[in-house]
């Protein structure tokens, strides 16, 4: 397969939070802001990186029956890993993204790829695919953070650029939806030009 | 190579080989992040100590569980060149509006607060997390009060406290967490 089309499909054609919608509860819960969206989106796309490395590594060894229990533990193994180093030297962040760093293991978007993807590919394909869909996802999640942020609290990246409050709704529940719905929407109409 | 055969012995080993590299690397990482993980701890409850207590040199921890409380609150007196400066209380509250969240309290004069700082909190972003200081200037309103005549209750309570607009629990429970911490300082210098 092309690896360039491999590598780009995880930011548009396959997008998993806009075109998949896979991981929702993370990617609704905590892009409150720019920088929580980038954080969590960074961390899911590092543990899908090296899951699907090592899934790819080690898919013959793995008797078909077992499979999705030992991916499980795969995943989660490299969840605790970012949890831990996160909470070590970014605390802050770890804070703000508090109980959704523990949750990538359930994301559907990491089990999907290891399972779908990676225990078919070689080891290159897997690598690639982990880093375009994990960078799409960290992407989505960005942009719907900073969409949020912006009207929500006036401000990008914790830089305020009004001195008002902002629309309070985009901070909260139903302005990630709202939000989230646009972008399907608006990623739908691309996708047909 | 052929795909492994899903037999009994096969599934066992490679369960057991899988759980057991997961546990070893974890073991190492643990090992690894514990010492910045607890010196990442430690420097955050020094720096809310220092937002809410004038230069001190030297602490004293002390933990105390209030009566039908159900965590123990931490008190921290400090000490600058042996004087007593004030204490720093790490106290909480369970009528949040999203469940308990933490604060940090320094009471100099044994009731006047001299700072609060909000620790830990799951309130609303954008209403209820107004409590915190880098969000709004609500909780300058605390600094210099002399808790032996304040009345620590939001205005909709009989009390001398400006709520956060259309946040009123969270400020209620704000002042319970206070309220908490006071007490129990008083209990303590009673014995």
């Amino acid at each position: 397969m092309n690896q360039v089309s491999n590598f780009t499909k995880g930011f548009i054609k396959d997008n998993p939070v806009l075109v998949l919608l896979l991981g929702l509860c993370p990617t609704l819960a905590v892009t409150t802001s720019a920088i929580n969206g980038l954080g969590m989106g960074l961390a899911t796309a590092f543990v899908l990186t090296m899951s699907n490395l090592v899934v790819s590594l080690i898919k013959n060894l793995i008797p078909d029956k077992v499979r999705i229990p030992s991916f499980i533990v795969i995943i989660a193994s490299f969840v605790t890993i970012v949890e831990l180093t996160m909470q070590a030297f970014t605390p802050a962040l770890f804070e703000a993204l508090g109980i959704f760093i523990p949750l990538i293991v359930v994301n559907c978007i990491v089990l999907g790829r290891a399972e779908a993807f990676a225990s078919k590919n070689n080891l290159l394909s897997a690598v690639i695919d982990g880093l375009g869909m994990g960078l799409g996802f960290a992407f989505a999640l960005t942009l719907l953070g900073s969409i949020r942020e912006i009207l929500g609290s006036g401000a990008i990246f914790s830089l305020k650029f009004l001195q008002a409050d902002g629309i309070l709704v985009f901070i909260l529940p139903p302005g990630a939806f709202i939000t989230l719905g646009y972008l399907i929407a608006v990623m739908n109409r691309l996708k047909k030009a | 190579m052929a795909k492994k055969e899903s037999s009994f012995l096969n599934m066992v080993l490679t369960l057991f080989v899988v759980t057991a590299v997961g546990a070893l690397a974890l073991g190492g990482v643990y090992n690894l992040t514990k010492e910045p993980i607890a010196i990442a701890k430690k420097m955050k409850v020094e720096k809310a100590i220092g937002e809410v207590l004038p230069s001190f040199d030297s602490l004293v921890e002390n933990k105390v569980l209030p009566e039908g409380g159900k965590d123990s609150l931490t008190f921290y007196e400090a000490f600058n060149k042996g004087d007593t400066v004030g204490t720093a209380i790490r106290t909480y509250t369970d009528i949040g509006f999203s469940g308990r969240f933490w604060i940090m309290v320094g009471i100099t004069n044994g009731s006047v607060i001299s700072g609060t700082s909000v620790l830990e909190h799951k309130e609303t972003p954008g209403l209820g997390d107004k409590m915190n200081k880098s969000k709004s200037n609500w909780s300058q309103q605390f600094d210099g009060k002399d808790l032996a005549n304040f009345k620590l209750k939001v205005k909709k309570d009989g009390g001398e406290v400006d709520a956060i607009t259309a946040a009123t629990i969270s400020s209620r429970a704000f002042c319970d967490a206070v309220q908490r911490g006071y007490d129990e300082l008083k209990k303590m210098e009673g014995k």
